[in-house]
């Protein structure tokens, strides 16, 4: 069914969508989830908060899902679950409740564990207006541009960034893409290289030097396996402390300095 | 401004890249007082408060920088192209989740919100206001996420204790309601349990 003719089935679909369905369909896209739309439909209402007509909002929420659903838009599953506490929700509401069951839970409402999820998200909804609304750097305010690389120079001596595993991981996925993807067959190469091996290989080569890059360490063996292992071998060295992960600048490469001169010096 | 070592902090602040840190400041100045360095560097600040002028002095996250105005955007971006990255209003819900209640999980942000936060939560990540802290304890280990440094500066925040409160937002929301308590003459406003029941402050 294309569009337009959704759009029309929506028309003539049911007395209930007269008026609602203009009023929607402009903002289909604005609802950033079951929550929003809720918001929108106790405002719409001008229902109290504390006092949710359930039945009243159930009945639009769902008409709303069924919109969607005839506009061709995919619901979200996050939307069913929603409607599934709503129709709860009422449910416990027309059930007796007995004295015990009254007795135990203080919570009497059922409405109040959904109604303290709704307040809370209105809460960060309001809060990401207000930090959205501050002045931003690069969008009302800015700062002065550095950008000539002698000025960019002159800040890298001052002293390295340190990286976050995530810039690491980045600059590990920029060298595997440098390399095409070998396509052979055989299944078991020859000499297969241990993580072990390559991290008494790093040790050794930072007993030499003192700052030893990314790039240097699989220049000369320009595979796949090679810079999988290395890099493993860097996280685990990381991980015991025995090296300090440094990047020269934003998007420059990572160089790596033993962890360990500092205590030895002191020795 | 009168004193020298105001000027000479001035130069530093004005040459470096990024928001210089007080502590920063005082290590390059070994010559001065630490005391010396603060007390110059407020009488900077009050300086370039009080100048007006096209730039100010900004304490954002933990150091101190130049930035223009805000008064004069629609100038600035007349020569230079404006390059934050947008932020649509679900991300900038997730990032209020994620600065008011770090360390969370994705799965927490997804309760507050009722729905899927995964790509919104990696193009956060990507454009490195929410960084990964480590790993819940917890079955699964999932990953926490936590505001960066990056946050501070482009909301230009001093540091995260200077987010508006949500007592504050909710405040602003609230303000009509007083007035209208206020037109009733017996007084019988209805009670509003806000405070009771819920986690925040």
């Amino acid at each position: 069914m294309s569009r337009s003719e959704a759009r029309h089935f929506a028309d003539d679909a049911a007395p209930l969508l007269d008026g609602f369905h203009e009023q929607y369909s402009v903002h289909l896209d604005k609802f950033d989830g079951p929550m929003d739309l809720l918001l929108h439909l106790i405002k719409k209402n001008e229902l109290d908060i504390y006092d949710i007509s359930i039945a009243v909002i159930t009945r639009q929420y769902l008409d709303y899902i069924k919109l969607m659903k005839e506009l061709n838009l995919e619901v979200a599953g996050d939307f069913l679950v929603m409607a599934a506490t709503l129709l709860h929700i009422k449910s416990r509401q027309l059930l007796p409740l007995d004295d015990q069951e009254e007795a135990e839970d203080e919570e009497a409402d059922p409405r109040a564990e959904l109604v303290r999820r709704l307040l809370e998200y209105q809460q960060y909804k309001e809060a990401g207006m207000v930090i959205g609304a501050r002045a931003l750097l690069g969008r009302e305010v800015f700062t002065r541009a550095v950008t000539e690389p002698f000025l960019l120079a002159a800040q890298n001596e001052e002293g390295p960034l340190e990286v976050s595993l995530f810039e690491l991981v980045d600059a590990f996925r920029v060298l595997l893409i440098r390399i095409p993807v070998e396509s052979f067959h055989d299944v078991a190469p020859g000499d297969s290289l241990s993580i072990a091996d390559c991290i008494n290989e790093i040790l050794s080569l930072l007993q030499e030097k003192e700052t030893v890059q990314f790039d240097d360490l699989v220049r000369d063996e320009l595979t796949r396996e090679r810079i999988i292992v290395t890099f493993l071998a860097l996280l685990e060295l990381c991980r015991l402390k025995l090296i300090r992960i440094f990047q020269g600048d934003r998007h420059g490469s990572i160089w790596f300095v033993p962890a360990v001169t500092q205590t030895l010096s002191e020795e | 401004m009168s004193s020298t070592l105001s000027s000479i902090i001035e130069s530093i602040i004005f040459t470096s890249d990024s928001a210089i840190s007080t502590d920063r400041i005082c290590d390059l100045l070994d010559e001065f007082e630490r005391d010396e360095v603060r007390a110059a560097l407020s009488e900077l600040a009050e300086f370039h408060e009080a100048r007006g002028g096209g730039f100010e002095l900004v304490a954002v996250a933990g150091g101190w920088q130049f930035r223009t105005r805000a008064t004069y955007q629609g100038y600035v971006t007349r020569h230079i192209k404006a390059r934050a990255s947008k932020f649509s209003q679900s991300a900038l819900e997730t990032l209020a989740i994620v600065a008011y209640r770090q360390p969370i999980t994705r799965a927490e942000i997804e309760h507050l919100r009722g729905v899927d936060c995964g790509g919104i939560l990696k193009s956060l990540l990507e454009k490195r206001v929410v960084r990964i802290l480590g790993k819940k304890d917890i079955p699964g280990r999932p990953l926490i996420y936590g505001t960066s440094k990056e946050f501070l500066e482009i909301f230009g925040l001093k540091d995260l204790k200077s987010l508006p409160t949500l007592k504050e937002i909710q405040a602003l929301d609230e303000v009509p309601q007083y007035e209208r308590q206020e037109e009733l003459p017996l007084g019988q406003a209805r009670a509003v349990p806000v405070e009771s029941d819920l986690p925040f402050e």
